[in-house]
């Protein structure tokens, strides 16, 4: 009964937000766990509601040809590297108002930073080339 | 560059100001036009731009699930009772699509439409379980999706029909991961 409590206690203070895998900083693996979130709209290799992400690292957003971007995401001048996809998935619209991409975004560092070594690696991935 | 915020900005978020610019004027229009009260809802269809983004985007997912249900039934790999399984998940999907579309254009904005032609892994499905683990993910992701979504609306009760959907696609889900064996539910919180 007591360890119920302390579980209850627990969840009560933030532990649905813990309860989320624990994905390792950096950990391809975990981030390819995180990327699952995102297989709504993207895929690695074609364009779907979102755009591909191979290619992602070096490419200006808005670019991929052929894919109807947001007018917002054309004009960001964005260049997607660690840092630049780091800050857009902390909060895609506070980052680029006007983007289509609604999604409140990743709040966890660690999952970010996860994700973006599973992009890094499946951009260089047979997939990708 | 002009889209750099701080990353404390980032977490402090404007989502109060934008609920005091856009949702709540919609407040109870759109649950109107889900209930089927369309002269209701139409009088409130000037605000919410991004309220519309975000339908628009869902929009363009469901119906890329109805494709993606459409090449799975026409597949030969799905069996009865899985096929039923499928196009009775399609049917849901397009039932989906259908509210979505008419909110959008209640709300005032143009409702985007199925693309002529969709791009699907079809080569790596050789077997009805490619196929049944294929829509798994998509119903997956789609959690995901509409669970980075209710938080944004400025229009509650748009919040709400989409926290609707939401259930359903996690029923999709389950069933899905049942049918291939799995644990139907894999974990007390989705992310």
């Amino acid at each position: 009964m007591k360890n119920l409590a302390a579980a209850l206690a627990f969840a009560l203070a933030g532990g649905a937000a813990l309860a989320a895998p624990p994905a390792s900083v950096g950990d391809p693996k975990a981030g390819q766990a995180v990327y699952e979130r995102c297989l709504a709209c993207h895929a690695l290799e074609y364009d779907r509601t979102g755009p591909r992400h191979c290619g992602l690292f070096g490419r200006r957003a808005g670019s991929v040809p052929g894919f109807a971007y947001s007018d917002a995401m054309k004009r960001s001048r964005i260049v997607w590297d660690e840092k630049t996809l780091n800050m857009f998935m902390a909060n895609p619209l506070k980052t680029v108002p006007g983007t289509s991409m609604g999604y409140a975004g990743i709040p966890d560092k660690a999952e970010r930073k996860a994700l973006i070594a599973y992009l890094k690696q499946a951009g260089r991935s047979p997939a990708c080339r | 560059m002009s889209f750099l915020i701080s990353l404390d900005d980032v977490a402090q978020g404007n989502r109060r100001s934008f609920l005091s610019k856009s949702g709540l004027l919609l407040s109870g229009a759109a649950v109107a036009l889900l209930a089927g009260e369309d002269a209701l809802a139409a009088k409130g269809a000037k605000e919410g731009e991004e309220d519309i983004r975000i339908l628009n985007t869902a929009l363009g997912a469901e119906l890329e699930a109805i494709a993606a249900y459409q090449v799975g039934a026409e597949s030969g790999l799905l069996k009865k009772p899985v096929l039923d399984l499928a196009v009775t998940f399609q049917g849901h999907h397009k039932e989906h699509a259908d509210i979505l579309a008419k909110t959008i254009a209640k709300l005032g904005g143009k409702a985007v439409t199925a693309k002529e032609k969709y791009t699907f892994p079809t080569e790596k499905l050789k077997s009805q379980e490619d196929v049944l683990r294929f829509a798994a993910g998509l119903e997956k992701g789609a959690v995901s999706a509409y669970l980075g979504a209710v938080p944004l609306f400025g229009n509650r009760d748009l919040a709400k029909a989409a926290a609707s959907i939401l259930g359903d696609e996690a029923m999709h889900w389950a069933v899905l991961r049942n049918a291939l064996g799995e644990a139907p539910v894999p974990a007390a919180f989705m992310s």
